[in-house]
């Protein structure tokens, strides 16, 4: 496999810089000096099929397992999606998948993946128990399909509406806000399920954004086109350290009129974007969001009067949470 | 003695005049008291599926996030919202959005336009696609979206938005 070996070439050479974000898992995946390259590369996968969707728009749920497993293969070179996972999770540990079910119904992480992920954490060694599935709350949570369950015996979903907020609020630049207790207590690891949305606001909103549904005021962060808070929220010691990977649900997405479900701007990009960068992440689905807005006879989101600035933000050197310049992105497109 | 107590009673006298005429301001400025949303079997094949949730304008993030901020700055009062399906099968959800004034109904109406809306002639003005209904009628403006692309959901959709008109 081409890929498989470039990647391996490139892992030896220290060429990727896969967790300048995380401070738990995937540490096993690469030696502490790939950790820290300085000339390295944010590796970013988008895995597409074409028959995602039938003519009719329909999601075929049995092929998405496979979509996760290519991109999880190309992402850490093994072709054994089992023996993959447990490159990126750890054994004993509460694994929590952040959903976003804000956009309803129509627009939300699809349930397919969730059970997709859960299924290979599952034969990778994680407990039914150890995983918890979480958004901001029941209603976002029953947009994607869920069931709320807390019963810790088998796999767990609930929102921060169950298990509260921290009770001291938190701060970072212009961020002033509460952390919900799934993330500062309930897991470990965070690994973020979020679904590709156009926004009015922040122009663009998936990976970065996705972490909105952990604090307990999120409107307090809008203002600016989301610049610099989501920066800001990203940075603070908890989701800097806990969230350290991304399975990014490109399988349908608003490319305009977003963050609400548009259907008449409903796009099918039949795509996963992986990766621990999520500025390199979210960078090469802002651009996805443009090629398809060109596409459709639309203005740039810069034209239209909101480019996603947060993400170079991010990526500036005060935050230092990625990269988002293109030549220090090795993007894989399969 | 006689003259200060007239114009005691004069004063109270325009007090009262002065109470009535902003009682009277009061009433005529306020919103209908409205149920906009059909009950199940009100329009054919459509049933009420979920209750009816409302959220002030300070508490709308709480339901579209980032939308908010749009509706808000167009001076959203309050937002109402309730679930639907069309014969056991066509998912869909209502949402009517109480503006201070039709012009905030207007704005948020035009910015949600694309080129191939087709519009239609409910409410004041409004638009139709395969899979969604706006219209606006005085300060309401209501947005039905259905979940699923089926034959006849459009035909479905306009109905129920002419249900929803006839309750404004």
């Amino acid at each position: 496999m081409k890929n498989r070996r470039e990647f391996l070439q490139a892992a030896a050479t220290g060429a990727f810089v896969i967790s300048s974000q995380s401070g738990l898992g995937l540490t096993t995946m690469f030696d502490q000096q790939s950790l820290h390259a300085d000339s390295g590369k944010s590796r970013v996968v988008v895995a597409r099929d074409p028959a995602l969707h039938s003519p009719d728009g329909q999601l075929d749920e049995k092929r998405v397992l496979d979509l996760l497993d290519r991109a999880i293969a190309h992402y850490t070179g093994r072709d054994n999606p089992v023996e993959a996972w447990k490159r990126i999770v750890p054994v004993g540990k509460v694994i929590g998948l952040k959903t976003n079910g804000l956009g309803g119904k129509g627009i939300s992480t699809h349930l397919a993946l969730v059970m997709a992920v859960a299924e290979r954490l599952q034969q990778a060694g994680v407990k039914p128990g150890e995983i918890v599935v979480w958004d901001r709350n029941r209603r976002d949570l029953e947009a994607c399909g869920l069931t709320i369950n807390t019963d810790a015996s088998r796999m767990r979903c609930y929102g921060s509406d169950v298990a509260g907020f921290e009770d001291q609020p938190e701060q970072w630049g212009s961020a002033r806000i509460r952390l919900s207790k799934i993330l500062t207590g309930d897991c470990e690891m965070v690994i973020g399920l979020p679904i590709l949305k156009d926004h009015s606001g922040a122009g663009v909103t998936f990976a970065m954004k996705n972490m909105y549904g952990v604090v307990d005021r999120p409107q307090d962060l809008h203002g600016g086109g989301c610049n610099p808070s989501v920066a800001d929220l990203n940075c603070m010691p908890a989701i800097r350290q806990k969230v350290c990977f991304t399975v990014g649900d490109a399988m349908s997405s608003v490319y305009d009129g977003g963050p609400g479900f548009h259907p008449e701007r409903l796009w099918q990009p039949n795509a996963l974007i992986v990766g621990v960068d999520r500025v390199a992440i979210d960078h090469t689905a802002w651009q996805m969001i443009e090629r398809k807005r060109a596409e459709a006879g639309l203005p740039t989101l810069e034209a239209a009067g909101r480019p996603p600035r947060y993400i170079a933000t991010a990526a500036d050197s005060t935050h230092q949470l990625g990269v988002n310049d293109p030549q220090r992105i090795h993007l894989m497109e399969i | 003695m006689i003259l200060r107590s007239k114009r005691l009673s004069t004063k109270w006298a325009l007090a009262a005049v002065a109470v009535a005429l902003v009682a009277l301001a009061s009433t005529a400025c306020k919103k209908k008291n409205i149920e906009p949303f059909p009950a199940s079997g009100a329009v054919s094949g459509w049933e009420k599926t979920s209750d009816t949730r409302t959220f002030a304008a300070k508490d709308l993030y709480q339901y579209i996030d980032g939308d908010a901020e749009q509706y808000i700055s167009a001076g959203v009062v309050s937002t109402s919202t309730s679930d639907y399906k069309y014969q056991g099968q066509l998912e869909a959800t209502v949402d009517v959005h109480t503006m201070a004034d039709a012009a905030g109904a207007q704005k948020i109406l035009e910015a949600g336009q694309t080129k191939d809306a087709k519009s239609t002639s409910i409410g004041d003005a409004g638009v139709a696609y395969a899979q969604s209904v706006t219209f606006r009628k005085g300060p309401y403006l209501v947005r039905i979206v259905a979940f699923q692309s089926t034959t006849g959901a459009s035909d479905a959709l306009q109905a129920l938005a002419r249900g929803v008109e006839t309750r404004l």
